[in-house]
């Protein structure tokens, strides 16, 4: 269990991060909590490593009213206690407190997770529910890449050569809208089993206009869901959830594993959208 | 301008481990678990699982727990790492002082094999420092801190049990 040989650099540039990235073989390390396993356990034997965390500009929060930009250098211990992160985009402390345990997440990088594109991370669909996007720096320029168009597979996303993701931006939520994540996992921060995050938006008289879902291991990439037609027009005090969590049941396709049948994630589907959306719900009376 | 960075794969690197400037050199693909036990011989820092699911290998770097064999030696050159070999203080006429967690962990028998008992202790101390002193702990807190590491041997009872007596200890203190 100890990482095949490779060369390593530490730029203090992110154009010399893109020249040395530009070698066949050549990794990106941040955080390195999902690369290290797979280095230890010789799943990846790149040719060199560019460590990016000398680059100077990349670990900072930018809170706008707009939205959060998050740079690729922060770590997800920022961004769940960043109080006005959560004050603009409730999810992010929300689903960043269910990433695995304290020690992974001083260390581990929410771009990171989100340039993994694990279909068990949060990040990855916490940045589709909100409709974000990433920049990724190519020795070309700069550009946005729109979340939709970024994730491919289960770790596969559609940057290619020499880049580095050097921040994601999460739009801010809307007024009259609110969050809630929730997962279940066999033990604490340990990957979820099925986790689901949820926004709902109501009118001025406190009405469902909209209800969107996204789940943690279910899909091969992350995926959006609208739910909105389960609930549209009825009260948030008494609207029915639970058909929403029906209708959410039928737009998934998961797949089974040693953890859990498909059928049982999709059983968890139901549930934890039912539970969120309540609670998601109960948040947007009072933005 | 400063050199144009170039691609290793041996470094020289300086670490100050429990208050002691460290000088070695390491292939640069050494995780630091390897680096403090092979290098140093630190060998109070256990290697469980090296994938970073176990915790066994929990140090302090800069005063923040992080799983050591998730991190490289060469990452971690110029920083302060703190083992469980520098977790107790010096009394000043050549003993030791207990810190707090490893006092809780004698005192309510926390451990058994001993394996894990250097990532717990890590991850305890640290944790309990970073948390008002002023107030009790709670279940939820006590969960927080010491769900990332695996025991096999206790069942956990007298860890979590260890970490209520430590947060105690350290309140008292605090007042």
């Amino acid at each position: 269990m100890k990482p095949a040989p490779f060369g390593y650099a530490d730029p203090t540039s992110l154009d010399e991060a893109l020249t040395l990235l530009a070698d066949d073989g050549a990794k990106v390390l941040a955080g390195g909590q999902s690369l290290l396993p797979l280095l230890s356990m010789r799943l990846a034997s790149p040719a060199t490593l560019v460590d990016i965390n000398q680059v100077p500009g990349l670990d900072s929060v930018v809170v706008t009213d707009d939205g959060v930009r998050v740079g690729a250098l922060v770590r997800h211990v920022q961004l769940l206690h960043h109080a006005e992160a959560a004050r603009v985009q409730p999810l992010l402390a929300r689903a960043t407190a269910n990433v695995a345990h304290p020690a992974i997440r001083n260390r581990g990088t929410t771009v990171g997770s989100i340039a993994h594109a694990d279909p068990s991370g949060e990040m990855t669909s916490v940045l589709a529910l909100t409709g974000g996007s990433v920049t990724v720096a190519t020795p070309a320029g700069s550009s946005a890449v729109d979340w939709a168009d970024f994730f491919v597979g289960p770790l596969e996303t559609s940057v290619h050569g020499p880049a580095v993701v050097t921040e994601a931006f999460f739009p801010a939520l809307p007024p009259r809208s609110g969050t809630a994540f929730e997962e279940v996992s066999r033990r604490k921060g340990d990957y979820a089993v099925c986790g689901a995050g949820v926004t709902v938006t109501l009118d001025d008289d406190s009405r469902v206009v909209s209800a969107r879902a996204t789940y943690i291991s279910v899909g091969l990439v992350p995926e959006v869901h609208d739910l909105t037609d389960a609930l549209v027009g009825q009260p948030a005090a008494t609207a029915d959830w639970a058909a929403a969590g029906a209708l959410a049941r039928t737009l998934v396709d998961p797949d089974g594993d040693l953890h859990a049948s498909a059928d049982y994630r999709r059983l968890l589907v139901g549930v934890l959208t039912e539970r969120t959306l309540a609670r998601a719900a109960q948040e947007a009376l009072v933005r | 301008m400063t050199e144009p960075t170039t691609v290793s794969t041996e470094r020289a690197i300086t670490v100050t481990v429990n208050g002691v400037p460290r000088e070695t050199t390491v292939p640069v693909r050494r995780l630091l678990s390897d680096a403090l036990r092979h290098d140093l011989q630190l060998t109070g820092t256990h290697v469980g699982c090296e994938h970073g699911v176990c915790g066994a290998c929990t140090v302090l770097v800069d005063g923040t727990p992080v799983r050591s064999c998730l991190v490289l030696a060469v990452q971690v050159d110029g920083k302060a790492v703190t083992t469980v070999e520098g977790l107790a203080r010096d009394d000043g006429r050549g003993g030791e002082v207990l810190h707090p967690v490893q006092e809780a962990f004698r005192e309510c028998h926390a451990l058994q094999c001993g394996f894990c008992t250097p990532g717990f202790l890590m991850t305890m101390a640290a944790g309990l420092e970073a948390r008002d002193r002023s107030t009790d702990i709670t279940e939820d807190e006590v969960d927080e801190i010491v769900g990332g590491n695996l025991c096999r041997c206790t069942g956990y009872a007298n860890i979590k049990k260890a970490c209520r007596h430590a947060a105690g200890l350290m309140k008292e203190a605090a007042e």
